[in-house]
């Protein structure tokens, strides 16, 4: 890229330095370098394929990179990082295929993984429960329905699961939310919800990158975007340098000929 | 999925919690069975089956089989099948024999038993977890493999584990306590021990979420490889005590000891309602099926019924209740028959 893309000032929340993932014979990501910094909301834009799932996964140490990429945190070198590690360090996600366990009730989804416990070290399921419950009537509302925390998931439509990935990944109060295109699926104003969401991780100062196919979502939200194509950065756009024309512009070009100029 | 335009129905049905009838319906499905099943012994065999001492043998030989049950009820509920806890059984059994013949004394040889039955539990895991490779193979594999170690190193020979050469033992595993054989108490504590430990704590959580589905559960940073292979761990435990208890009650370590414990407590796990696709499943289930399986042997070998039809009557409950199972594991989920 000779593009020159000013760099945001501080030091990135999280960090990819030349990270590459393969699989078998398939190379997923290739010398990926990115970044997310402080109270900024990361686009992440790029064709069925082009690897951006891939990356949200290996930022949450699902997916260990190839030897040789780097994977840095509030400026330090993290060598021994896995999804757990990233949940304690308040990085949460909304997964494309959303992660749930279909045949649990809601509440053992929603503290899937960070089950709380009471001081005799036992699962605080009162708790489970309880929060589960505020947090759908507090947050999700997604449809008129009214939720039952007991509720097994896979009797829910896919925009009240929806819901309960994206509630998930709200109740942990994380530093770094990552939505791997959450609006997939959902009706026009559980959208609106969503992006609603999205930008109020910004108003909190909070950071966050955000996957979806559709530019008129990714554009007004974002603050700085990254185009990925066939496992490469193929190129990385401050908001106030590119016009949202200009961009779709330039998408078209990488999907027609794999280069943005 | 195809799934979500199948699913679709009026929101008011969710508007309440899950009906009891919903949440317990297996539950009680199984007591009724149970309760069915023995009147119909009491109306066959009246004479049998008013006589006290039926359900004192019953009490103190369901457990050996039922307190495997319900450690392989963890393992079930991770979408695994350990086969080969009748081998640990014997195995487990022989390393206390081999200790105490060496001049160990029976606490050092519970401690061997009990650590041999855990790593017999971890290589199963370890298998399944780490390498992916099926339980349902890879167990009838260490199964034979348990079994031989066992047979070379008791060199197909058995031990007499009497009263006046082991008191503590016979105490431990085959006494009475305020007139209940020990054997039941012991299930009954092991009950509540496994019903907190699946219900209660993080781990049982996990072993709930890796069963209903791994990919999510290691997506949201749970251990899979960890919660599988303590599962494991749990039924080389029990599969030991079992295994001790077993032989205290007849006084004798047979070499074969295990055999024909396989069919009655898978058949206790799968009609106690735990799921065979993984991810639902109950301890007090495994329970109260492992006193209807005991039941039902009972039966057929009181009423003097041909005990050919035990087997008979073993792979029947499998096959029923691994079938309902998916029955109502489909209606439930409002499924149709054939999707998915
Ligand atoms: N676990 C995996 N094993 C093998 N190949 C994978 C795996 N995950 C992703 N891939 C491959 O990596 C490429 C990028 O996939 P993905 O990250 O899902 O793209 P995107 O999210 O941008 O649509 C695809 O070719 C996909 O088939
Ligand atoms: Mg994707």
């Amino acid at each position: 890229m000779s593009e020159t893309t000013p760099t945001p000032a501080g030091t990135p929340v999280i960090e990819l330095r030349n990270v590459s993932k393969t699989f078998g014979e398939v190379r997923s990501l290739s010398g990926i370098d990115f970044a997310v910094y402080p109270g900024e909301i990361v686009g992440l834009l790029g064709d069925n394929g082009a690897g951006k799932s891939t990356l949200v996964k290996t930022v949450m140490g699902f997916h260990r990179p190839d030897p040789g990429g780097e994977i840095w945190f509030n400026g330090k070198l993290i060598d021994d990082w896995s999804v757990a590690r990233a949940r304690d360090l308040g990085i949460e996600t909304v997964y494309q295929e959303r992660a749930l366990c279909e045949k649990q009730p809601i509440w053992r989804n929603m503290f899937m993984g960070r089950e709380p416990r009471t001081k005799w070290g036992l699962l605080d399921v009162k708790k489970m429960r309880s929060e589960s419950a505020r947090l759908m009537s507090e947050h999700m509302g997604f449809t008129s329905a009214a939720v039952h925390p007991d509720n097994v998931v896979s009797t829910m439509s896919g925009g009240e699961k929806q819901g309960v990935a994206i509630t998930r990944a709200l109740y942990f109060d994380a530093n770094l939310v990552i939505l791997d295109e959450p609006t997939m699926g959902l009706s026009l104003t559980e959208t609106g919800k969503t992006l609603d969401f999205v930008r109020n991780i910004k108003a909190v100062g909070k950071s966050a990158i955000f996957i979806d196919h559709n530019i008129f979502h990714v554009y007004p939200v974002v603050d700085r975007l990254y185009v990925l194509d066939r496992g490469k950065v193929a190129g990385v756009y401050d908001k106030t340098q590119i016009s949202m024309e200009d961009l779709i512009d330039r998408l078209y070009r990488v999907a027609r000929t794999g280069s943005l100029t | 999925m195809s799934s979500e335009t199948t699913i679709k129905k009026p929101a008011d049905n969710r508007v309440a919690p899950p009906s009891f009838l919903r949440r317990y319906g297996s539950q009680m499905g199984i007591i009724g069975v149970g309760l069915v099943m023995w009147l119909g012994f009491v109306a066959a065999a009246p004479t049998v089956f008013t006589n006290a001492n039926i359900y004192l043998a019953f009490a103190q030989t369901t457990p050996q089989f039922g307190i495997i049950a319900i450690a392989l009820t963890f393992v079930v509920i991770t979408g695994e099948i350990d086969l080969s806890f009748p081998s640990i059984m014997a195995l487990g059994t022989a390393a206390f024999c081999l200790v105490v013949q060496a001049g160990g004394g029976w606490p050092v040889g519970l401690v061997a038993a009990f650590a041999t039955g855990a790593v017999c539990g971890w290589i199963n895991g370890a298998l399944v977890s780490y390498l992916n490779i099926p339980s349902l193979v890879i167990t009838i594999g260490t199964s034979f493999l348990f079994r031989g170690l066992e047979l070379v190193l008791m060199n197909g020979t058995g031990v007499p584990l009497t009263a006046e050469d082991y008191p503590a033992m016979h105490a431990i595993f085959r006494s009475t306590l305020f007139g209940i054989p020990i054997q039941t108490i012991w299930m009954v504590v092991i009950l509540i021990g496994a019903w907190f430990l699946l219900n209660r704590t993080r781990f049982g959580a996990h072993v709930f979420l890796v069963g209903d589905n791994p990919t999510s559960a290691r997506l949201m940073g749970i251990d899979a490889v960890s919660v599988k292979t303590r599962s494991f761990i749990l039924v080389g435990l029990m599969a030991t005590f079992s295994g001790l208890m077993t032989s205290i009650y007849g006084y004798y370590f047979w070499p074969t000891t295990g055999e024909g414990f396989l069919l009655n407590t898978i058949a206790s796990v799968f009609l106690g309602g735990t799921s065979v696709f993984g991810g639902t499943g109950s301890v007090v289930g495994t329970f109260v099926a492992s006193y209807i399986i005991g039941a039902i042997n009972a039966g057929i070998v009181s009423a003097g019924i041909n005990a050919f039809y035990t087997q008979l009557a073993f792979g029947l409950v499998i096959v029923v209740s691994v079938v309902l199972q998916t029955l109502i594991d489909r209606k439930i989920r409002r499924q149709s028959m054939t999707g998915r």
